[in-house]
């Protein structure tokens, strides 16, 4: 199987207000379709390790592949370039940009990226809205649409620009079962039909359950 | 790779939901820089009135014959005392001439030089008005009425008649308007001169002449060159004074020096003669621009505290845009094309405000006795100063934002996301 994002002895330290070694050691690797999720307590250190892995967090020992290609030490504008053609995100909280319209939040990152033309560019967001079923929303300001419709709006701000991986920060708990169900069968949906990969950070034991893959963490190491 | 399209969208969407703060930080910078056009330009008005009240009638050099005693007195010459204390009582100034000798070789000459815009004769003489059997002392300079009009602005100071009317009127005179007003003559009335020798002349006055000092309008009238070597018994090469006019006022020392020696005359610079009135104008100048800059930091404090209370807010936003792709300097630029785009519409509605008042202000009625040609106040408008009022919107804004945007630009996405 062909990984998209390996980890090589990554290791992780708080400085203050003490040393504290959160991550130690992590080895592990995420193949292209697999859907993974990774659990553990709080505080177990696996949001920090996932914001090692979004390549936001830079301040860490080991080495980080993605797409076979070493991302460590890499300069920060190309780290914004990887996050934005390669590394979708959602978060537990929306976070969209209030002020903008539905397809506006969407639009940003493919325009940032800037390969296509702003017609192809929303184009692609009228057809993730509408496979999300939202494509109606398009208009309205982010800040007027509910919790489930500003995750959905997240997803396929994610997808727009067809990144390698998706990875997710608790992407279900703000949200009702419902909801959470729904943001699950889209996930699953894309993992089985597009073959994306995702790699989720969770405290829900039925949404893992459901994944093709657990990590379980615990004390900053990996356990299974 | 900067997407500056995408980029001042962002930037545009943050002012626009803001517009509140942005329309105040926006009319910080207007008020400044309207502030800053307005002063400046009524200042520097003021300035150039005050200025051209001395100097456009002054010349920039002086020539005359200085009348002072001889520096070595006939005692020097006695060797017998050469190293003795001696004291000479009652020292008269040197029996010398008024006149320049050879005053019209030296005119032409000066004429000849690249730097003299025009170098004029005149002559000064001491007379009496004469009114029934009241006598009025006075001064009666002779002049030659068109030169003196094209290099000292002297139809300015006329305010009835004008040069070219003494011109065509060799027994014209231009009356002080403080004798006119003691003696109740009028333009077209005779009035009677006397000489010191006694010689009486009666002449036409053909206009009024108000310089706006009263000490000098109530002694000094012009008369044509000619005339007043008639009047005075001389010969046509009389002529006690050379007035030059230069291009650049700076080469007036090293000229008048140059003068001096060569001739043995004295020459007076008009920096030597008017020397506090220069440090005057700088002092002005100095308070104006103290006062504008003051004006325009106070603004981009303003827009300094609005940005980074918009950075504060928009914490959140910031770190969306760097998770998702945008960088650090990306995110700068957001912030600082938002200052940059309160600083130019700012400046621009202040340059208009500026250009309102100054027109407002240049339609004001203001008249004094001592400046018979103003009417309203003087304004200067110069484009430079809205070029340079402009530069500076931009430049204090760019400053302002400048350190909220790199605050901005250093914001670690993950702490926020984090946080929540």
């Amino acid at each position: 199987m062909e990984a998209i994002l390996k980890t090589k002895n990554i290791n992780k330290y708080f400085k203050k207000p003490v040393l504290f070694h959160v991550l130690k050691d992590i080895n592990f690797q995420v193949n292209k379709g697999e859907f993974t999720s990774i659990m553990g307590k709080s505080g177990c250190g696996k949001s920090t390790l996932l914001y090692i892995l979004s390549t936001m967090d830079t301040d860490y020992e080991g080495e980080l592949f993605l797409n076979n290609q070493l991302i460590t030490g890499q300069d920060k504008d190309h780290l914004s370039y990887i996050r934005n053609k390669h590394i979708g995100f959602v978060f537990q909280f929306h976070y969209l940009l209030s002020e903008f319209s539905v397809l506006e939040n969407v639009l940003l990152p493919a325009k940032k990226l800037a390969e296509k033309s702003l017609k192809e560019i929303e184009s692609d967001a009228m057809q993730k809205l509408k496979m999300l079923h939202i494509d109606h929303l398009a208009k309205k300001r982010a800040s007027r649409i509910s919790g489930g419709e500003k995750q959905r709006v997240a997803i396929a701000r994610a997808l727009i620009n067809n990144p390698s991986i998706i990875m997710g920060d608790e992407p279900t708990g703000n949200l009702d079962s419902y909801n959470a169900e729904n943001v699950f069968d889209i996930f699953k949906q894309l993992s089985d039909e597009q073959g994306l990969s995702f790699l989720v950070v969770t405290h829900d034991q039925d949404f893992a359950d459901k994944t093709d893959r657990i990590i379980q963490m615990g004390d900053g190491k990996i356990i299974s | 790779m900067t997407h500056w399209k995408v980029i001042l969208t962002i930037a545009k969407t943050h002012l626009l939901t803001k517009i509140k703060q942005t329309a105040t930080a926006a009319l910080g910078v207007t008020f400044g820089i309207g502030a800053y056009i307005t002063l400046v330009c009524f200042m520097t008005g003021l300035n150039t009135m005050l200025d051209d009240l001395i100097l456009n009638q002054t010349p920039h050099i002086h020539v005359y014959n200085e009348i002072e005693p001889s520096e070595k007195q006939p005692l020097d010459y006695y060797h017998n005392v050469e190293n003795s204390f001696s004291v000479i009582r009652s020292i008269k100034p040197r029996l010398s001439q008024k006149k320049i000798h050879n005053a019209n070789p030296i005119i032409a000459y000066l004429n000849q030089n690249e730097n003299v815009r025009g170098a004029i004769p005149q002559i000064k003489a001491t007379i009496f008005y004469i009114a029934g059997s009241i006598e009025l002392g006075g001064n009666l300079t002779g002049i030659q009425p068109i030169e003196e009009a094209r290099l000292f602005n002297l139809q300015d100071y006329v305010v009835e008649g004008t040069p070219k009317d003494l011109y065509n009127n060799e027994s014209g005179i231009l009356l002080g308007i403080g004798i006119a007003k003691k003696m109740s003559l009028d333009v077209g009335d005779r009035v009677q001169i006397s000489t010191i020798k006694g010689a009486v002349f009666p002449l036409k006055i053909v206009g009024l002449y108000q310089s706006g000092i009263s000490e000098i309008d109530n002694i000094q009238s012009f008369v044509n060159l000619k005339t007043t070597q008639k009047i005075l018994g001389e010969a046509e090469n009389y002529i006690t004074d050379i007035n030059v006019k230069l291009y650049n006022i700076e080469e007036a020392l090293p000229l008048s020096k140059k003068i001096e020696r060569q001739f043995n005359l004295t020459a007076i610079d008009i920096k030597t003669a008017n020397a506090q009135f220069e440090t005057g104008t700088t002092i002005r100048n100095l308070i104006t621009y103290a006062v504008s800059i003051t004006l325009l930091i106070v603004a981009g404090f303003g827009i300094y505290n609005i940005l980074n209370m918009l950075i504060y807010e928009k914490m959140n936003d910031i770190a969306i845009l760097k998770a998702t792709g945008f960088s650090g300097k990306d995110v700068q630029y957001i912030f600082m094309s938002q200052a940059m785009i309160i600083g130019f519409v700012g400046g621009v509605l202040g340059l208009l405000i500026g250009y309102g008042l100054t027109s407002l202000i240049s339609t004001i009625p203001f008249q004094t006795e001592a400046l018979p040609t103003v009417e309203t106040y003087p304004i200067n408008m110069n484009p430079l100063f809205f070029v340079i009022g402009f530069l500076f919107a931009m430049i204090s804004t760019f400053l302002a934002g400048y350190l909220p945007a790199i605050k901005a630009k250093k914001i670690d996405p993950v702490k926020i996301i984090r946080g929540q």
